[in-house]
């Protein structure tokens, strides 16, 4: 069990790196993208030939995270110049990637085998476990992530782009082509994804076509538990850099969930509808709650 | 110099719902005017403004900036010369944003973004001065997120924004119009005081003839689509509401129709 939850959290961290991606678009555009299902495998994939095929495991990173930017820069374009509503731009990236991945690949499933990753690499140079080498490896990179993502965000760039999720009109007359801004984010947000794809490759030591599956839902609910605990903590993290730790936290949690619930004996195919009732209540709840104190409020009028 | 020459839009053409709102509008805008627009439902005064801003392409005719042709412009790289505040006070400001965020962001109007700090220390200086100007004790809650301002502060922060790095025309559509009546007064007087420090030129959507009457040198009044009354100086200040409700009946043949026009 204690194992289980060394791995849970290990694992929790990688996929922090796609929900901070899944951050940006959905809570700073508010945009669903479905596309880092696709991105977060092609990011595996791209890792995995690049590996097998004699490539250093850190240039094999960054060629993923290049991969998903790119990716998501298709979205951003069908999105941005085109005007298909983002939603249905995510969902064309996401599927013609799963024919793409399978062109990569070649085949449906790349084992890395003995091929070198950072984390083994790492785990030889320290001595440490695997899972151990897979945690702190992930924590610096999620550390270093949080911190230059707060720094952009602070930057006249980031600023607009922030300001774009918030009021589109106000960026054009303030002289912002909110296209570019739109474009830039989802580039962002998928070469992150791509990125988390080219760690859980490394770190599981195999690509699979169907890792990316559901990828959206968990960025998803793993924002949203980071949200719930930001809530219960006093100061309720209401600046910018404690939301992006919650957002990777939330993944950790998320992930320590899940592995709880399946040593409890749940069926891991159920773990995707647990997600998405994870998610569908979370958003819910506001609406009802809005909703129910609307109602506190009235009263019947007449006498007092 | 804005110049306007023979403008013509129509939304929606070739339907049952086609719409002239601009007919052959030419109009000469000198550096300085404060131009008051005044009109009934529908007779383009927004649609004037937002053609000048870039929102809509135009369908017929120019518009000339300082004798640099902007016609063709996007709404982005039109901004550089255009400051603008809308109706709605939500509209001009960032509400998840700080007050110096949202400045910050103005004052970068029209100018290449890059990496370097959204809010500069020496900015946040002359942040703290210009908000203090406006006296609605804002300069102390520079790190406030906006939405935490009501419509009134909201809409002088917009006016802010629009004018701290100065813009050569300033387009104001109908800004106080969401407001209420006190805080109606306390917009249009800090817009009064922006404009005539900075000598802006500016056109001004209003929907109280009074006001169009009291401030800037030149009122101009719409109908349909084109521009029906055109009156400046001595005359304009002497102009009284009575008149240019004949004035209107006169050009238009008819009665002045605004449900939100104030007589004042």
């Amino acid at each position: 069990m204690l194992l289980a939850l060394q791995g849970a959290v290990s694992q929790g961290i990688l996929w922090g790196v796609m929900t901070l991606g899944v951050y940006i678009t959905f809570k700073l555009l508010d945009i669903a993208d479905m596309s880092v299902d696709g991105t977060l495998a092609l990011g595996g994939c791209v890792c995995a030939v690049a590996v097998t095929g004699g490539m250093d495991p850190k240039l094999a990173l960054l060629l993923a995270l290049l991969a998903g930017a790119a990716a998501g820069g298709v979205t951003g374009i069908l999105h941005a110049a085109f005007d298909i509503p983002s939603i249905l731009a995510g969902i064309l990236t996401m599927i013609s990637l799963w024919s793409i991945n399978l062109h990569i690949m070649g085949k449906s499933n790349v084992p890395l085998l003995a091929h070198p990753t950072i984390f083994s690499q790492f785990a030889a140079a320290t001595g440490l476990s695997q899972t151990m080498a897979t945690t702190v490896i992930g924590l610096v990179i999620a550390v270093v992530l949080v911190a230059l993502l707060y720094w952009f965000f602070g930057t006249e760039i980031g600023a607009a782009l922030r300001a774009t999720g918030n009021n589109e009109h106000m960026v054009r007359a303030l002289g912002v082509d909110t296209r570019m801004t739109k474009l830039l984010a989802l580039m962002i947000s998928n070469g992150l994804a791509g990125f988390a794809g080219g760690l859980v490759c490394q770190s599981q030591k195999y690509a699979d076509i169907g890792m990316g599956t559901g990828t959206i839902v968990i960025g998803l609910a793993a924002i949203v538990i980071g949200e719930v605990l930001g809530q219960l903590t006093p100061g309720k993290l209401r600046s910018f850099g404690s939301r992006l730790v919650a957002a990777v936290v939330g993944t950790v949690i998320y992930f320590l969930i899940r592995a709880i619930v399946l040593q409890m004996g749940m069926d891991a195919n159920d773990m995707k509808l647990l997600s998405a009732i994870i998610v569908a209540v979370a958003l819910s709840i506001p609406v009802l709650v809005g909703r129910a104190r609307t109602r506190a409020l009235w009263s019947k009028g007449g006498e007092v | 110099m804005l110049e306007l020459k023979h403008v013509t839009k129509t939304f929606n053409k070739g339907t049952v719902n086609e719409k002239v709102a601009l007919d052959d509008i030419s109009l000469t805008l000198e550096d300085g005017d404060f131009v008051t627009v005044i009109g009934g439902n529908g007779a383009g005064k927004s649609t004037m403004l937002n053609m000048i801003s870039g929102v809509y392409p135009v369908d017929r005719g120019q518009i000339v900036l300082d004798g640099n042709d902007i016609t063709h412009l996007s709404e982005p790289k039109r901004a550089r010369y255009l400051g603008r505040v809308f109706q709605d006070p939500m509209l001009g400001t960032a509400a998840d944003m700080q007050i110096e965020e949202n400045l910050a962001l103005a004052a970068r109007r029209g100018q290449r973004r890059g990496l370097s700090w959204n809010v500069t220390r020496e900015e946040r200086e002359l942040f703290r001065e210009r908000l203090a100007s406006l006296g609605l004790g804002l300069e102390d809650r520079m790190g406030d997120k906006v939405g935490l301002l009501s419509g009134g502060q909201r809409q002088a922060l917009t006016l802010l924004m629009a004018t701290i790095k100065q813009p050569d025309v300033l387009l104001l559509d109908e800004h106080t119009a969401a407001l209420d009546p006190k805080t109606a007064k306390l917009v249009l007087g800090i817009t009064e005081r922006i404009v005539g420090d900075a000598h802006l030129t500016t056109l001004m959507v209003t929907h109280n003839m009074h006001d169009a009457i009291r401030l800037g040198n030149r009122l101009i009044m719409m109908d349909t689509g084109r521009i029906i009354y055109d009156v400046r100086g001595e005359e304009k200040a002497r102009l009284t509401v009575p008149e240019l409700l004949q004035k209107f009946e006169e050009a238009s043949g008819g009665e002045l129709d605004n449900d939100r026009m104030l007589l004042g």
